[in-house]
C-alpha cells in the first residue's frame, strides 16, 4: 500500500469561485453532487404527483398547468423515471456522500484525481440542464419511458416529444455517463492507492467497499450505456440502422422510405435490431439497480452497528455478498426481457442466475437483523431510517423472486407488480438510505445538529407513505393493471381498481407533504441548529476522529494511522463501548 | 421508540399479508390449459415468500423493541458466526434455485416446444393503436404483405399483397376469435414500434417486435369473451390499445369464420 502525501496537494483555495463553484475540494463536490440531487429529487417528485392525479382523475384541471393530456403523461412518467435513477439515486449517495467522505474514511487528503473530480461534478450538472431543457423545446419532453425502448424512441414521428426533446435526453444521458465514468474511475483509484497507514482493505468501513464496488459498476456500466446512446443519436439522426428493422410503416406511412440522410438510398433504413438496444440498455440498467441500492447498503451496515453499539454481524460475508452482488449482477440483465421474443432457452440462464442473487442479498438482511440482536439500540433519527431501510430491502427484495422467473413473468412483466418492486427496493430503500445518511452526516458537513423531533416525524411519514403507496401496486401488478397506462378508462377489467389507484394518490400526497418536514428541517438547522461536536454519534471511523466539520486537508497536517476495524463497539474492557479506528489496537477485530 | 417500530413494522406486515391472503385484489380468471401450473407456481412462490417477509418484519420489530437502549441493557461484543452465516447461506440458495427449477418445466412446455399439429392458425399485428388479426384461411398459408400497401382507406390495416394467391382467402380481424380446447397458433408480428399482446385470462403475454417473427402458442379452456391489453410502452394512446378475444365452441367458431369467407367473395 502506498503512503499518502503528507503535504496536501493543492492548497485551501481564497476566492468564491474557486472555493465554492469550481473547487477541487471532494467534500465541496461532495455537498454540490448532494444539493444537485436534493433539487432533482423535488422535480422527480413533483412530477410523480402530477402523475398520479392525472391518474385517476383524467379530465381534472391542475392550477397553472390545465389538463394533463395521455402523452403528457407519458412524458411525466419518462422524465420522472429518468431524474430519478440518474440525478437522484446515482447522484446522491456516490456522488454526494461518497465524494464527501470516502476520502476521510479511508484516511486521505483528497480524492486521487481532484480536478477530475470537479470536472465529473460539472458534467452532470450539464446533463441534468440539458435534461430539463427537453421540457422546454417544440414538443416538449419525450414519451418513450426511461428505458427508452427502440424504435419507439429511435422515430422521431412515433409520438410528441420524440423529435427534439428525445435528443436531448439521449445526449443528457450521454453526459452523464461521462461524468459518472470519470467518478469512477476517480473512487477506484483513491481506494486503492489512498488509503492511510493500517487502513487495510479489510478494515475500511463497509460504506467505503459499497462505494468501491458501486464505482466499479459503474466504470463498467456507463460505458456501455454511452455507446447505446451515441448509436441511438446516429439512428436518430444520421439514417443509421443499429435499432431500425426495414419496413416500419407508421399509421399506413412508411417511415424512412429512402432513408433518412438526405434522401440516399445508401442510408435506407434496414437491418436494426429493436432487441439491441434493450441488451445494451439492460447491459448497464441492472448494473444501475445495484449502482443505486449498494451505497444504501453500506450505509446501513455502518449505522446498524453504531446504534446498536456491536459490531457489524459478519464483516467478511458482508464484504463477500456485496462484492457476489456486483458480480452476479453484470449476468442478469436478461430478465428484464422474458417477453421480449428472445430465445426462451436464455431466459432459464438468467432467471437461475437471478434468483442467485437472491442468496446474497438474503445474507445481508441475516447478518443486519444478527448485527441488532442483542445489541443496545439507540433510536436516533439515522437509526430510524437504518431499520426502515432493512424493512423496505426485505419488502421490495422478496417480490424479486416472482419477476425472476419467466414463467411467472408472463403475467407480471410490465405490469404494475413491477413498479411496486423495483420502487420498493431501489427507490425508496435507496432513499433511506440517503436520508439515514443524511441524518448521520449532516452534522460532521455542516457542523449542526438536525432536529430529532421533525426528523422522528418525516421518517414515519415517510415509512408509512412508502408502504402505503408501494405495497397496493403489488395488488394492482396481480390483477393484471399494465403499467405505464395513463387512464384506467379504456380497459374494463380495469374499472374495479380505480378505487386502490385514488388510495394510492392520497398516500403520495401524505407522503410528499411529509418530505417538506425534511427540508425545513434541513435548511433550518443547517444554520440553526446546535453545534455539533466532533464525535456526536459515538462512532468509530475516521470522519469522526476529525474536527466538525473537517479541515480542507481532512485532518489538519495529521496523517491518521488505523489500528482497529471499523466497527469496534461495546469491547470487553474497553473504557468506552467503541473503539476508534485510530485508538490503540484492541479486540479481535479484523 | 422501540414499541412504536414494532408496532408499525407489525402493523405494515399484517395489512399488506392480510389483503394478499384474503385475496381482494388477485389474478384474474384462468381460462388456458396452462393457467393452473402458472398459478401453482405462483401460489408456491407466493407462500414461501410469505413466510419469509412475515419472518424477516417480525424479527426485526421483535429485535428493535427487545434490544432497545435501556437501563441494564448490555450489548454483546460478536463478530459473528461463520457456521451460522454458511448454513444460512446453504438454506437460501437451495430455496432461490429450488423454486427457480420447479418452476421451469412450465416455462419449457410454454415456450420450448412449437404448437402442435392441428392449433388453429393466427396471425396477431399490432400498431400504433389497435390489435389485427389475420387467418389465413382454407388454404393454410398467410398470403404476402407489403408495408407499402398499408392503406387505411382501402381497408388493408396489414397491406396484404393483392397479387399472392395465398393472400385471397386471408381473414382479417379486429376482434380475436378462437374455438375453445384448441391450441391457438400464434403469430406476432408489429408494424411501427414495440408492442405486447397482454391477455391476463389466458396467462399469456408476449411483445411484438417489428422485424420479428415470434411463434407463441396456447390453449383456450373456456368459452367466454377476455380482454386483450397492450403491455408495452408504445405511444400516446398505449393505454387505449385493447382488444377482445372472444373464444367460441368449435362450432361458433366454424360459422363465424365461413361469414367471413362469404364476405370475402
Amino acid at each position: 500500500m502506498s503512503t499518502p502525501e503528507i503535504v496536501h496537494s493543492h492548497a485551501a483555495p481564497q476566492g468564491f469561485i474557486r472555493k465554492y463553484v469550481f473547487s477541487l475540494d471532494h467534500k465541496v463536490i461532495g455537498i454540490q453532487y448532494y444539493f444537485l440531487a436534493l433539487v432533482a429529487v423535488f422535480v422527480g417528485m413533483f412530477l410523480s404527483l402530477l402523475m398520479r392525479i392525472h391518474l385517476v382523475w383524467p379530465s381534472a384541471s391542475i392550477p397553472l398547468f390545465g389538463y394533463i393530456k395521455p402523452e403528457t403523461y407519458l412524458t411525466l412518467l419518462t422524465m420522472h423515471g429518468t431524474i430519478m435513477v440518474f440525478f437522484v439515486l446515482t447522484t446522491a449517495p456516490q456522488g454526494g456522500f461518497g465524494n464527501y467522505f470516502l476520502p476521510i474514511q479511508i484516511g486521505a487528503p483528497d480524492m486521487a484525481f481532484p480536478v477530475l473530480n470537479m470536472l465529473s461534478f460539472w458534467t452532470t450538472a450539464v446533463a441534468f440542464l440539458v435534461m430539463l431543457a427537453a421540457f422546454f423545446v417544440e414538443g416538449g419532453a419525450p414519451l418513450h419511458g426511461w428505458t427508452g425502448y427502440a424504435p419507439l424512441s429511435a422515430i422521431p414521428s412515433s409520438g410528441p416529444g420524440e423529435q427534439l426533446g428525445a435528443d436531448l435526453w439521449i445526449l443528457s444521458i450521454a453526459i452523464f455517463c461521462l461524468g459518472s465514468l470519470m467518478g469512477a474511475l476517480n473512487f477506484i483509484t483513491t481506494v486503492l492507492d489512498m488509503r492511510a497507514k493500517g487502513m487495510t482493505m479489510m478494515r475500511m468501513p463497509l460504506t467505503c467497499w459499497s462505494w468501491f464496488i458501486t464505482a466499479i459498476l459503474a466504470l463498467l456500466a456507463f460505458g456501455v450505456l454511452l455507446a447505446g446512446g451515441i448509436l441511438l443519436l446516429m439512428d436518430r439522426n444520421l439514417g443509421t440502422s443499429f435499432f431500425v428493422p426495414a419496413g416500419l410503416s407508421l399509421t399506413g406511412k412508411m417511415i424512412f422510405p429512402a432513408g433518412g440522410f438526405g434522401g440516399d438510398a445508401h442510408f435506407s433504413h434496414a437491418g436494426g435490431s429493436p432487441l439491441l438496444w434493450q441488451h445494451l440498455f439492460w447491459f448497464f440498467g441492472h448494473p444501475e439497480v445495484y449502482i443505486a441500492i449498494l451505497p444504501g447498503m453500506g450505509v446501513a451496515s455502518q449505522l446498524l452497528s453504531t446504534f446498536s453499539r456491536k459490531p457489524i454481524y459478519g464483516y467478511r460475508a458482508m464484504v463477500h455478498a456485496m462484492l457476489a452482488i456486483g458480480f452476479l449482477g453484470f449476468m442478469v440483465w436478461g430478465h428484464h426481457m422474458f417477453m421480449s421474443g428472445m430465445s426462451p432457452y436464455t431466459a432459464f440462464a438468467f432467471s437461475v442466475m437471478t434468483m442467485a442473487i437472491g442468496v446474497p442479498s438474503a445474507i445481508k438482511t441475516f447478518n443486519w437483523l444478527g448485527t441488532l440482536y442483542k445489541g443496545r439500540i439507540r433510536f436516533q433519527s439515522p437509526m430510524l431510517f437504518a431499520i426502515g431501510f432493512v424493512s423496505l430491502f426485505v419488502s421490495g427484495g422478496l417480490s424479486g423472486p416472482f419477476l425472476a422467473q419467466p414463467v411467472l413473468d408472463i403475467q407480471l412483466h410490465d405490469t404494475y407488480f413491477v413498479p411496486a418492486h423495483f420502487h420498493l427496493i431501489m427507490g425508496v430503500a435507496a432513499i433511506f438510505g440517503i436520508f439515514a445518511g443524511t441524518y448521520y452526516w449532516v452534522p460532521k458537513m455542516f457542523g449542526r445538529m438536525m432536529n430529532e423531533t421533525l426528523a422522528q416525524w418525516h421518517f414515519w411519514f415517510s415509512l408509512i407513505g412508502a408502504y402505503a403507496i408501494f405495497m397496493p401496486m403489488h395488488y394492482l401488478g396481480m390483477a393484471g393493471h399494465p403499467r405505464r397506462y395513463s387512464q384506467l378508462t379504456e380497459l374494463q377489467y380495469l374499472a374495479p381498481l380505480l378505487p386502490l389507484q385514488k388510495f394510492i394518490t392520497y398516500a403520495a400526497f401524505v407522503t410528499i407533504a411529509g418530505q417538506f418536514i425534511f427540508l425545513v428541517n434541513f435548511f433550518w438547522s443547517m444554520s440553526k441548529g446546535p453545534k455539533a461536536s466532533d464525535n456526536p454519534w459515538e462512532s468509530t471511523t475516521l470522519e469522526w476522529t476529525t474536527s466538525t466539520p473537517p479541515p480542507h486537508d481532512n485532518f489538519g497536517g495529521r496523517v491518521p494511522v488505523v489500528n482497529n476495524g471499523p466497527y469496534e463497539y461495546s469491547v470487553p474492557g474497553a473504557e468506552r463501548d467503541f473503539v476508534m479506528q485510530t485508538d490503540p489496537p484492541v479486540g479481535t477485530g479484523h | 421508540m422501540g414499541l412504536a417500530l414494532l408496532a408499525i413494522i407489525w402493523l405494515i406486515t399484517l395489512a399488506s399479508t392480510y389483503f394478499f391472503v384474503a385475496k381482494t385484489w388477485w389474478l384474474p380468471v384462468g381460462a388456458s390449459a396452462a393457467a393452473p401450473w402458472i398459478d401453482h407456481q405462483f401460489a408456491v412462490t407466493f407462500l414461501l415468500m410469505g413466510i419469509i417477509f412475515v419472518a424477516a418484519q417480525v424479527t426485526l420489530g421483535l429485535f428493535s423493541y427487545q434490544y432497545r437502549d435501556r437501563p441494564g441493557q448490555t450489548s454483546v461484543y460478536s463478530h459473528g458466526n461463520n457456521k451460522l452465516e454458511l448454513m444460512w447461506t446453504v438454506l437460501t440458495a437451495i430455496l432461490f434455485v429450488g423454486l427457480n427449477l420447479m418452476g421451469s418445466h412450465v416455462w419449457a412446455s410454454e415456450r420450448f416446444a412449437p404448437s402442435q399439429d392441428g392449433a388453429i392458425k393466427v396471425e396477431v399485428t399490432g400498431a400504433q393503436f389497435a390489435w389485427y388479426f389475420r387467418y389465413p384461411g382454407p388454404d393454410g398459408t398467410y398470403g404476402k404483405v407489403n408495408p407499402k400497401d398499408i392503406s387505411a382507406e382501402e381497408q388493408n390495416p396489414l397491406g396484404l399483397d393483392a397479387s399472392d394467391p395465398a393472400s385471397k382467402d386471408d381473414v382479417v380481424s379486429g376482434v380475436m376469435y378462437l374455438p375453445v380446447n384448441r391450441e391457438a397458433d400464434i403469430t406476432l408480428r408489429a408494424q411501427d414500434v414495440i408492442h405486447s399482446l397482454f391477455i391476463p385470462s389466458m396467462r399469456f403475454k408476449q411483445d411484438a417486435v417489428p422485424g420479428l417473427l415470434i411463434k407463441m402458442h396456447f390453449t383456450p379452456v373456456m368459452t367466454g369473451d377476455y380482454e386483450i391489453a397492450c403491455a408495452e410502452l408504445c405511444g400516446l394512446g398505449h393505454y387505449k390499445m385493447h382488444g377482445v378475444l372472444k373464444v367460441l365452441s368449435q362450432e361458433d367458431f366454424d360459422k363465424w369464420i365461413a361469414s367471413k369467407e362469404a364476405e370475402k367473395q
